[in-house]
């Protein structure tokens, strides 16, 4: 086979891995839109939030440290202790569970019946007050992220180099065999189990038919005894899970810092596409906008437009799907007759 | 009674207003925000410095400094902002630490007459001082930057670079093309072979620059990055096993933070630097005796000896120096911007005066005049050990192709002075 052939392969299959981090972000957007109309701006700050408390639970980190040592003239940093991974993320966990009762309790309680630009602008409010309490509570340095579920079983990082010499001999001098990170392949197994149960949730599940209810008709769920509150609570916890694992993922990649919030953007087209109320979609969309983009900068950007396309690409591609298709792939067409 | 409200009014005003003797030194500084990782310690030893000279010597010939803080979050329009919230203060000299808010202010600044000094980033062509009256980059610059990487690879490589090929990845943005016309004209001269490779800001996404190199094989990969960019790309560059001795970033790409992320991995990965690293310095015994075991420090004082943190106090220091040379020239302690400025352009660095200031062997000795606001654009060489945690200087300062810069310095400052009316001074 060509090498030209060859790495196209490897590009799109990059470009697959690529759209499976995309679609991470994507999905917790999904859940929150897909339940309450809500378009969660602060879903990128959420992932930074998680992973910074993640990493804080690991390291034992004291959280507020500089609040309480400015105020009471201490120099406390640390417990002392470090954290199993599978402790830190359960703690984790139930901190996003606590944000999620938070954020409906004193946010979105008191905007039901709002217009949605309203609740909109409420997310935009909540991403900024959750950045300032992550930097408070956990500080503005990176951090490194290392998750281990047992001794030598970690997070990988790196190209993986059974695939890449594997591979090795399908091509010629020129080919150095696919490089796919094994971080990735994670990222990429990661996703599909976490679909699937959030699927699984939906459809087999009391509170996830109730979630489905109320997706549906907020008042048509009322009447039938559905707990609006409730399920706006584990909405934005599911969500607030996905906005861990993401984090994870991304945080792997680049350290944990504050540019992790800007993930977002990255969802954006992906949603665009997919459509903002499908969970599959979002998976779909992350997919076509990660090959799409990789392929492009590949075949056309960087041999003819100089390069750094994919952003360009990723938004070019979701608004030609706007204009034929303004519900994404997969979202509901909504009909509303006067 | 209304004679006493008056007295009292009076008063307020009086306590409220600035003290006229103090030294009023602005930090726009980003402790928030995704570039808070660096910013952070860069504002402490800003900070540290200036404490230390209060502390230590009751401030600068005598006058008390006073710094005022103000947050840009590394953002264009809120620099401005500070800069115009600050400067009724009777700043003395503004350090953006941006080079997007340096280009902003370079009009405004001039007007008011107040100097800017981008150390290391901002408009490089603002060094000829014949055009730019309030502007100072000394002591080196980008276009420094990027023949200071040729130099150092020529001198890898016996001097020959003929046919070698060399990446550069950069942040697609005005900082991050700045070395692209310096490497181009270098490539002209040494014969190298020259490969771009942009990535869009933020810069978490770099897969595509990343296989692209490793289908490439550059012999170098040259890096102009910034915040997470650089974090991405050393992890990126792990990840397809490139040489990390081979991969070499300007001086805003070589923090610890830069590297730590990536692991033991990123032992050997190399950055520019016009200063010293770690805190083997008298100054630091100083900083920990009256900054930090006092209680005074501007952070939590675990910053001390790091990358940025050095480059913010060897900033504040070449601005004590400018602001001791304009008092020296006017003859008095209460100096203005316009005293400053003219400190600024007779200052001169001696190995001397770096000595007995606690920093021996810590920067490059150099003089600015009217003409030459740039410094003598020296630039050394460090490398990471990531096992032992730090930097370490692998090559000395050594001059650049002054030449090569200094004609393109004249080219870009004598389109900047047609296009504003500037008439050249220094006659």
């Amino acid at each position: 086979m060509s090498e030209a052939f060859l790495y196209t392969v490897e590009v799109f299959l990059n470009g697959l891995m690529a759209g499976v981090l995309y679609a991470l972000v994507a999905l917790g957007f999904v859940l929150i839109y897909k339940a309450s109309g809500i378009f969660n701006f602060a879903q990128g700050v959420m992932a930074l939030f998680a992973a910074m408390t993640l990493v804080g639970f690991q390291n034992g980190q004291v959280p507020f440290a500089h609040l309480i040592n400015a105020t009471f003239g201490l120099h406390v940093t640390t417990f002392g202790w470090n954290l199993h991974s599978t402790v830190a993320v359960f703690l984790t966990v139930l901190v996003m569970i606590a944000l999620a009762w938070a954020v409906q309790r004193f946010v979105f309680r008191h905007l039901v019946g709002q217009e949605p630009i309203i609740l909109f602008m409420a997310t935009i409010g909540l991403a900024y007050f959750l950045e300032g309490v992550a930097d408070l509570m956990w500080g503005s340095e990176i951090k490194t992220l290392d998750l281990c579920w047992a001794v030598g079983a970690c997070l990988p990082q790196g190209g993986n180099l059974w695939i890449e010499q594997a591979t090795e001999g399908l091509g010629g001098e020129g080919f150095y065999g696919f490089f796919i990170d094994s971080l990735d392949i994670v990222a990429a197994l990661v996703a599909m189990v976490l679909v699937a149960a959030l699927v699984a949730f939906a459809q087999y599940t009391k509170q996830g038919r109730a979630m489905r209810a109320v997706a549906d008709d907020h008042q048509a769920a009322l009447s039938v005894g559905v707990s609006l509150n409730f399920i706006w609570i584990l909405v934005w916890s599911l969500a607030g899970f996905v906005a861990l694992v993401a984090g994870i993922m991304w945080g792997a990649k680049s350290g944990v810092q504050f540019s992790l919030s800007l993930i977002a953007l990255k969802a954006l087209p992906v949603l665009m596409l997919g459509g903002f109320t499908s969970i599959p979609g979002a998976i779909v969309g992350g997919l076509i906008i990660g090959v799409g983009e990789k392929l492009f900068e590949f075949l056309i950007g960087a041999p003819f437009l100089g390069g750094a396309t994919e952003n360009w690409f990723a938004y070019m591609l979701a608004l030609v799907f706007l204009v034929f298709r303004p519900q994404g792939l997969f979202g509901e067409k909504i009909i509303e007759r006067v | 009674m209304k004679m006493k409200f008056a007295t009292m009014a009076v008063a307020a005003v009086m306590a409220a207003g600035p003290v006229m003797a103090d030294l009023v030194f602005p930090s726009l500084s980003y402790r928030t925000g995704p570039y808070a990782a660096s910013g952070i310690p860069f504002a402490d030893g800003y900070a540290d410095y200036f404490t230390l000279l209060n502390e230590r010597d009751g401030g600068i010939g005598g006058a008390p400094v006073r710094m005022v803080e103000c947050e840009t979050g590394y953002n264009t329009e809120k620099g401005v902002e500070c800069y115009e919230s600050t400067k009724g203060e009777g700043a003395l000299v503004y350090q953006p630490l941006s080079t997007g808010i340096t280009y902003q202010l370079i009009p405004k600044a001039t007007a008011d007459g107040i100097p800017i000094h981008s150390m290391g980033y901002g408009r490089t062509s603002a060094s000829n001082g014949t055009v730019f009256s309030h502007v100072f980059n000394y002591p080196a610059n980008y276009w420094d930057g990027a023949s200071g990487a040729i130099n150092y690879l020529l001198e890898e490589n016996g001097g020959n670079l003929d046919g070698k090929k060399i990446a550069l990845i950069y942040h697609n943005s005005a900082y991050g093309k700045e070395p692209i016309r310096t490497l181009e004209e270098l490539q002209k001269q040494h014969g190298f072979e020259l490969t771009l490779l942009p990535v869009d800001h933020p810069g978490q996404e770099q897969k595509s620059q990343w296989l692209q190199i490793r289908r490439d094989r550059p012999d170098y990969v040259v890096m102009w990055g910034w915040g997470v960019m650089n974090q991405v790309a050393v992890q990126e560059a792990v990840n397809i096993r490139y040489p990390m001795e081979n991969f070499i970033g300007v001086w805003w790409s070589g923090s610890e933070a830069d590297v730590i992320p990536a692991g033991a991995a990123a032992n050997g990965y190399k950055a520019l630097t016009f200063h010293g690293v770690g805190k083997d310095y008298p100054v630091y015994d100083d900083i920990q005796k009256f900054v930090l075991d006092a209680g005074k420090a501007a952070g939590a004082g675990d910053q001390i000896g790091t990358v940025q943190y050095n480059r913010g106090m060897y900033a504040a220091m070449l601005a004590a120096e400018a602001a001791r040379t304009a008092q020296e020239i006017h003859g008095t302690a209460d100096i203005t911007p316009a005293m400053m400025r003219d400190g600024m352009e007779a200052l001169e660095i001696t190995e001397e005066k770096m000595a007995a200031l606690g920093l021996p062997n810590y920067g490059p000795a150099f003089k600015v005049s009217c003409e030459q606001h740039g410094g003598p654009g020296l630039v050394g060489v460090t490398q990471w050990d990531a096992a032992a945690q730090q930097w370490n200087v692998i090559s000395d300062y050594k001059p650049t192709d002054r030449e090569l810069i200094g004609r393109l310095i004249e080219e870009d400052s004598a389109a900047y002075a047609a296009e504003n009316n500037i008439e050249p001074r220094c006659n």
